[in-house]
């Protein structure tokens, strides 16, 4: 198996982008990749998207974006695995260089989530969830996540106030990505004042609705150098998956397949906890941030939230994380966001970070979770002296 | 959701029908036909009480498109009283009266109207328990799950 590295990097600015289609969404952040990497080229291209057709009517998007990036002919494919399909692509693409196959591959994150109004979005990504039996009782995406919420507090004895403490971070670090969709900070008095979505969750415990395109270059490591100053190297690339039903968890409350992934991920890279110095997570909800912290293993049950309120997850704490905003302030446009968390890990290793630099940052981790844990898909990014 | 599509959740949906594994005994809804513990086949149907309390809940004000109606609903987490654990809306209940730990039973209910043209869609809901609702404060239910 060779090493992989990332050689390249792109991104657009996440928000409201009515003007600009699905495919021309994904072209701007594709393009910077491949500029950024000095490539013109490529041997494959990976799309992660999830609700393409359902909500723009269109599928088919290997084919399309490559045409439209002036790509035709080459490899390529949709990957979908709900909101971990950027990283899912990603994965992908990792395993087609790693195992020799491919040398050069582009992997583009991309959802266009706007063009529908509220009720059908929201049908859209409760397909994450199971259809059967959560979705066909009326159980919206957030609805799932406040099931959780509350539970959480309910065991764990915290209030509905200290969750703001995972959503201020997110936005002190967001105010200073130029790419974020929120690029403002944002009080604790502000957010036990927001209006309530799904009771426990509110509009500021919630990542946004919106549209978003990141991507990334990938070629082996060896050759890595010889095409950009600044590459850096996959150490590790793993998936775990568990139920998609909540109600399926041997304990709702403990993220399996974020174990599982991040297990791996650490023995395939050979790192442990206290080597990672930030961690992209899936902050989708504030206490998937608490569950996640938990299971990937730095914090005991029902204290990833007191890691937050402790001031851990800060730039300059133990476990940094949402460096540039996070799913909360950035945005999460599902199915780019796996993307958009690497790039920003590689921006880190790379001393690009600007104001939310973290000192010295040589391991980053990026964790992207599908549905409410089912899918978890885990990068290490390390950086190459 | 189509026609067959609901058509083939009619056992689970009006009797709670699920399955029991003969080779270790779990108790598995909804219908897998692979135990979930030991991972060997179960086909043996298994109807469920429809008894048990709440593990979680929440009301939901955004719906989804087919919920509009119904909105404001609650749904919740059920820890039904064989084992497993079941999502579902609650009804004949104010949301301000739920509480984590609430003796709940299945009732059948009306879970989509379809419009002006489309199917209505019939299946279990939850409700306080009749009875014990009187007898039991949901402050001393017991808490199923161990933590």
């Amino acid at each position: 198996m060779r090493d992989v590295a990332i050689i390249g990097v792109g991104q657009t600015k996440v928000g409201e982008h009515w003007d600009v289609s699905l495919r021309h969404l994904a072209l701007e952040p594709l393009q910077a990749a491949m500029a950024d990497a000095g490539v013109t080229q490529a041997d494959a291209l990976y799309v992660g998207n999830m609700l393409s057709g359902e909500l723009t009517g269109q599928e088919h998007l290997g084919a399309l974006v490559a045409d439209f990036a002036g790509l035709r002919g080459i490899e390529a494919f949709k990957i979908e695995a709900a909101c971990a399909s950027g990283a899912a692509a990603l994965r992908m693409g990792y395993i087609a260089v790693a195992g020799g196959m491919m040398d050069i591959v582009v992997v583009v994150g991309v959802e266009k989530m706007t063009d529908t109004t509220g009720p059908d979005t929201t049908a859209a990504l409760a397909m994450a969830a199971d259809g059967d039996h959560e979705a066909a009782h009326g159980l919206s995406f957030v609805a799932v996540n406040a099931l959780l919420m509350r539970r959480y507090m309910h065991e764990f004895g915290y209030s509905h106030q200290d969750f703001g403490a995972f959503a201020v971070n997110a936005h002190r670090n967001g105010a200073n990505n130029p790419y974020a969709m929120f690029q403002f900070p944002v009080k604790a008095e502000r957010f036990a004042s927001a209006p309530m979505i799904c009771d426990p969750v509110n509009l500021l415990d919630s990542s946004p609705i919106c549209d978003g395109a990141a991507a990334v270059v990938l070629a082996p490591a060896d050759v890595a150098r010889t095409l950009n100053a600044a590459p850096v190297r996959i150490a590790a690339s793993a998936v775990g998956t568990d139920t998609v039903a909540v109600h399926d968890r041997r304990d709702p409350l403990v993220l399996d397949g974020v174990a599982l992934s991040t297990r791996r991920a650490f023995e395939r890279a050979g790192v442990g906890l206290e080597e990672i110095d930030l961690f992209e997570l899936h902050d989708a909800f504030g206490v998937m941030a608490a569950l996640s912290l938990e299971a990937a293993g730095f914090a005991d049950r029902g204290q990833g939230l007191r890691l937050a309120l402790d001031g851990e997850i800060e730039i300059d704490g133990r476990v940094p994380v949402a460096t540039m905003g996070g799913l909360k302030a950035r945005g999460h446009p599902v199915g780019a966001t796996g993307i958009y968390q690497v790039v920003e890990a590689a921006q880190q290793l790379r001393g690009l970070a600007g104001a939310n630099q973290v000192e010295d940052a040589r391991i980053g981790m990026a964790q992207s979770i599908g549905g409410s844990g089912a899918t978890v898909i885990t990068h290490i990014l390390e950086r190459m002296d | 959701m189509s026609i067959p599509g609901n058509w083939r959740l009619q056992q689970q949906r009006y009797r709670l029908v699920g399955e029991v594994c003969e080779k270790c005994g779990a108790k598995i809804f909804p219908a897998r036909d692979v135990c979930p513990e030991c991972a060997r086949p179960a086909q043996t149907p298994f109807a469920f009480s429809g008894r048990g309390e709440i593990y979680s809940y929440s009301t939901v004000y955004n719906p989804p498109r087919g919920f509009e109606e119904f909105a404001p609903y609650t749904v919740a987490l059920v820890q039904l009283d064989e084992g497993p654990m079941i999502t579902a809306q609650l009804t004949d209940v104010d949301a301000e009266r739920v509480n984590i730990g609430m003796p709940v039973e299945m009732v059948t209910r009306k879970m989509q109207s379809g419009g002006e043209e489309g199917t209505i869609v019939y299946g279990y809901k939850f409700r306080p328990t009749r009875f014990e609702q009187h007898l039991r404060q949901p402050d001393q239910a017991k808490n199923a799950r161990p933590a």
